[in-house]
């Protein structure tokens, strides 16, 4: 296999949220030990309810954020500890597109403005020939280049999505980080946005690292997926096997907990005790044990190691661990 | 509840129909002249200065007479059909003088504010942009500035200048600067989380972009309301200053300096003193009222 | 099977930009009594505005009833006094929202707001009203119910204040449970949990239910019957198998196609193109008619009315095309 795309190893990044007054900070654990890498052309989803730091990910892939421990590489180089200075070539081949259209949209830009930012930035192409590309690339997203004159408002959620990602793509990088693309919009639009992102994957070669909570839709979506519980990846493997056969007990239960809208169909369902616990003060052990239907004694004190199990699937559950096991 | 359903239509609102909708482009400029000319009060406010303002620009045409020229015949009589609002006690004209000085209390008061907008919304750009040693430099040397009650900041900084029109100037702009600084900070550190201010930097837009593309178009709202807020305290400071003698020299038509100079006649004649100070009064009412209406008509949270 | 709630001819107009639009246009639906109603639709569609119109809540709102009748129970509400509409709300309609945050008072204690309605409609004393409040809590599945009456709102997590939510709508024992988009702002597990209380609820005390979502995975798992709204209308009403199995409307096909399913292994999703259209310029005709596969010359001019499908009255449609080949079935016969 060729370098990956994107390696990220061991991420771990914390933020304080109680400065306390004799030194006991409390820390947030948003992201902890954090594995997993990209290839090239490759859609790679992180599913996870909310607080479960797919989303810290994303910003620490990217480098919006520098992990406290954990090594990014982005094509073969670490980026890890970049400079604002050094990341900005490295920003022109990794765009993000965001979850909520309204709000990552500029109100006081044009559309041609918006959609030309990131040209402005990395290139040094006349204000003529942004507005020609950014016309260009709003005909490939599927809005009309007439529309490069108005303002964001005056689009519907569905057509600002459009504009973010057409955005996204004016500097042709070869990683878009896509934080819940869709799950603004309502489901006929919803669908049209991911048609456009997936012919855009085929058009251009681009990798997707795609975060959302919405299991249907990383299914469509993706070719490997993984799964985060409480800032921990529990799960990682390819789209097929991880629905056909989910390993980890919390993938169990996420699965058999989404609602299908087919009414002929009776599942056994895995209904979760408990609320998520508190990222502030996780649980010790697996962080999972707290809810985990299938909690051995083991599990309340030892971390389970996130390690392959079969070829390409990586669990850490001790359910898995041959160690374990074969002791009970 | 009543949430709930506004935003459920604004939602289907902003739903618009297929393509983009024309019906509802309104300029940003005709949305605004709409949402302000809803409140009476401020658009009454509005064009008692919009009148100020000619009067200011065109004082000298409009003048019954010179307002420096004495009369001896008719001192410190009171308001008549020759003279509206009486003469002083060299016998000039006092509306002359109003009219004349309007030009020169306008231009201290907003020259002031608008110097003090100027450095207040650098400082508080970088402040709340940048955070860490600077946001604390900039936000303890304005505590500093603050803790000194207005006019005494002022009198100092004019009493180690020295007095004249220039220093008042400076002295009013210093003190508007901190609250400038603080409002702008606080408008920074709010647009710095927004969505799109990520989105650019995700982008690897550099700090500056960032700042003036991004950042400062959302202070622009706060920028002109709080000058036309302040703009009433600076005339007021103003003539604080030359009223204490320490601007305008007695002889010039200043409002401040007219009112500093009638107090000595104010228990024979107190129209020397009334018509400036009512005349101060409208102004700074005028422009604070101005500035509500501003408020409301640029905040965007306020549609309809 | 008695009808607990009839719906007909309701009309909400909403004063937007000087005009009025009318955000729910004629609508005509029921809820038998132990029933699920779903109510589906994307946003803008006036399911919303459906529920608060039904409770009488739009004052406060720019909205307002422009006609129809709410019947429930054979009492029209929309003709109620606003002390008569007191007295029913929250005994026998009762109504959860999206976001429980916005309807409970962050300000009172947990236990405050639930004995308050208790008290008002049962006419228990307060130590009975406490007592019956801290059962419901237990109902909905709520560990520590003792300690959970003396939290303030803000002190639960998402699931937890849908579950008090709940346990205050229920707690007069309500005929009709309106839930407007009860799990939207839940993760999955904790959805899970709360459609499966809501589930076990209904079925205990047979009460009736208008479940307001957009979600059809919610519709296919809790509904009995389903209203598909497009536009401020009906477009169609159909058992829940039957409107899953075999859509009439393009509309209602169109929204189950472009769903991402799991386990589906489709290389693309269906869409329906271009967006909802705005109501304050409706297209004349069928309102769906822009966006339709299959529209025809007719759908341009004239809006068709929402009928019942030949020999099977439980399933209706507003479109030309079903009533079209019901037409020509007709004259073939």
């Amino acid at each position: 296999m060729s370098t990956p795309l994107i390696e990220v190893k061991g991420l771990q990044k914390s933020f304080l949220v109680n400065k306390g007054w004799f030194g006991n900070n409390k820390y947030l654990q948003a992201v902890d030990n954090i594995s997993f890498s990209i290839g090239k052309g490759e859609t790679f989803s992180l599913v996870g309810e909310s607080g479960c730091g797919k989303s810290t990910t994303g910003r620490l892939v990217t480098r919006l954020l520098t992990p406290n421990q954990g090594e990014v590489w982005f094509n073969g180089q670490n980026i890890t500890q970049l400079n604002d200075n050094q990341m900005r070539p490295i920003r022109k081949e990794m765009q993000m597109v965001f979850q909520d259209p309204y709000a990552s949209l500029n109100p006081r830009m044009k559309v041609k403005d918006l959609v030309a930012e990131p040209l402005l930035i990395h290139t040094k192409l006349s204000q003529g020939e942004r507005d020609k590309l950014a016309s260009e690339l709003l005909e490939v997203v599927g809005l009309n280049s007439f529309h490069a004159e108005r303002y964001a408002h005056e689009f519907s959620g569905g057509q600002r999505q459009r504009i973010g990602i057409a955005r996204a793509l004016s500097v042709r990088p070869s990683l878009i980080v896509a934080d819940e693309p869709v799950s603004a919009l309502d489901v006929s639009i919803q669908s049209q946005v991911l048609n456009l992102l997936q012919d855009l994957q085929e058009q251009y070669g681009l990798t997707y690292l795609f975060i959302s909570h919405d299991l249907s839709v990383v299914e469509h979506i993706s070719d490997r997926i993984g799964v985060m519980y409480l800032g921990s990846l529990v799960e990682t493997a390819p789209k097929d096997e991880l629905y056909e056969r989910p390993l980890h007990p919390y993938t169990q239960a996420l699965l058999s907990s989404v609602p299908v809208p087919d009414p002929s169909l009776a599942r056994e369902r895995i209904i979760l005790k408990g609320d998520l616990p508190s990222p502030v003060d996780p649980p010790s052990g697996c962080r999972f044990h707290t809810r985990c239907p299938a909690c051995m004694e083991v599990c309340k004190t030892k971390v389970p190691v996130f390690q392959e199990v079969e070829p390409g699937r990586q669990v850490a559950c001790h359910l898995y661990d041959e160690d374990v096991m074969s002791r009970n | 509840m009543s949430q709930q359903s506004t935003a459920a239509e604004h939602h289907s609102s902003g739903g618009s129909g297929g393509e983009a909708a024309p019906a509802k482009r309104k300029s940003a400029m005709a949305e605004f002249i709409r949402k302000f000319s809803k409140q009476k009060l401020s658009l009454v406010a509005g064009i008692f200065i919009i009148l100020l303002l000619l009067v200011a620009i065109f004082g000298p045409f409009l003048t019954p007479y010179d307002p420096d020229a004495p009369d001896y015949d008719s001192m410190l009589s009171g308001p008549s059909m020759k003279h509206w609002a009486g003469t002083d006690e060299y016998g000039r004209d006092i509306l002359s003088r109003l009219i004349e000085g309007t030009r020169l209390s306008l231009a201290v008061s907003l020259s002031a504010v608008f110097i003090a907008a100027f450095f207040g919304t650098i400082l508080g750009l970088l402040s709340g942009f940048y955070g860490k040693w600077l946001d604390r430099l900039i936000m303890r040397s304005s505590d500093v500035l603050f803790s000194f009650p207005d006019i005494l900041l002022a009198i100092g900084i004019v009493a180690i200048l020295g007095p004249g029109l220039t220093n008042v100037v400076i002295a009013v702009a210093v003190f508007g600067i901190p609250s400038f600084a603080r409002m702008i900070r606080s408008v920074t550190l709010s647009a710095k989380e927004t969505l799109f201010v990520e989105a650019a930097r995700s982008m690897g837009a550099k700090d500056r972009r960032i700042i003036w593309r991004h950042i400062f178009p959302e202070t622009l709202p706060s920028v002109i309301v709080n000058v036309t807020m302040k703009i009433g305290g600076a005339i007021l400071a103003a003539s604080s200053l030359s009223f204490l003698g320490m601007g305008a020299k007695p002889t010039e038509p200043d409002w401040g300096a007219m009112l500093s100079m009638g107090r000595d006649y104010l228990s024979i004649a107190p129209h020397v003193v009334y018509f400036p100070g009512l005349i101060i009064f409208l102004t700074v009412l005028a422009f604070n009222l101005v500035g509500d209406g501003l408020q409301d008509a640029l905040d965007p949270k306020m549609k309809n | 099977m008695e009808k607990l709630l009839e719906v007909e001819g309701l009309k909400t107009e909403f004063k937007r930009d000087g005009g009025n639009v009318m955000a729910v246009a004629g609508l005509d639906f029921h809820i038998n009594s132990g029933e699920v109603l779903g109510l589906v639709g994307e946003s803008g569609c006036g399911k919303s505005v459906t529920s608060l119109s039904i409770m009488q809540l739009l004052k406060g709102t720019p909205g307002r009833n422009a006609g129809g009748s709410v019947k429930f129970k054979g009492t029209d509400l929309l003709r109620l006094s606003d002390k008569e509409m007191r007295r029913v709300r929250g005994k026998d309609l009762a109504m959860i929202f999206q976001e429980p945050m916005t309807s409970l008072n962050p300000v009172l204690r947990i236990g405050k707001q639930l004995e308050e309605p208790i008290r008002l409609h049962m006419g228990y004393n307060k130590a009975k009203a406490r007592e019956h409040a801290i059962h419901m809590l237990k109902l909905v599945g709520i560990p520590r119910a003792e300690g959970v009456m003396n939290d303030y709102p803000h002190q639960l997590s998402g699931g937890m204040r849908q579950r008090v939510m709940i346990a205050m709508a229920m707690s007069c024992h309500p005929q009709l449970l309106i839930a407007d988009e009860p799990t939207t702002a839940l993760d999955v597990t904790i959805q899970a949990q709360i459609l499966d209380l809501m589930k076990r609820l209904k079925e205990e005390r047979s009460m009736g239910m208008l479940l307001i979502t957009h979600d059809l995975g919610v519709v296919a798992e809790m509904c009995d019957r389903v209203v598909v709204m497009y536009a401020g209308r009906v477009v169609e009403e159909a058992p829940v198998k039957e409107l899953f199995e075999n859509p009439q409307h393009p509309y209602t096909q169109g929204l189950i196609r472009s769903v991402p399913k799991l386990r589906q292994k489709v290389r693309r999703l269906e869409s329906i193109p271009g967006n909802v259209p705005d109501l304050s310029r409706m297209p004349a005709g069928c309102k769906f008619a822009p966006r339709c596969p299959h529209v025809m010359p007719q759908c341009l001019t004239a809006e068709p009315e929402l009928l019942a499908a030949s020999g099977d009255a439980s399933r209706k449609s507003r479109c030309w095309l079903t009533q079209e080949t019901e037409l020509k079935g007709g004259t073939g016969a």
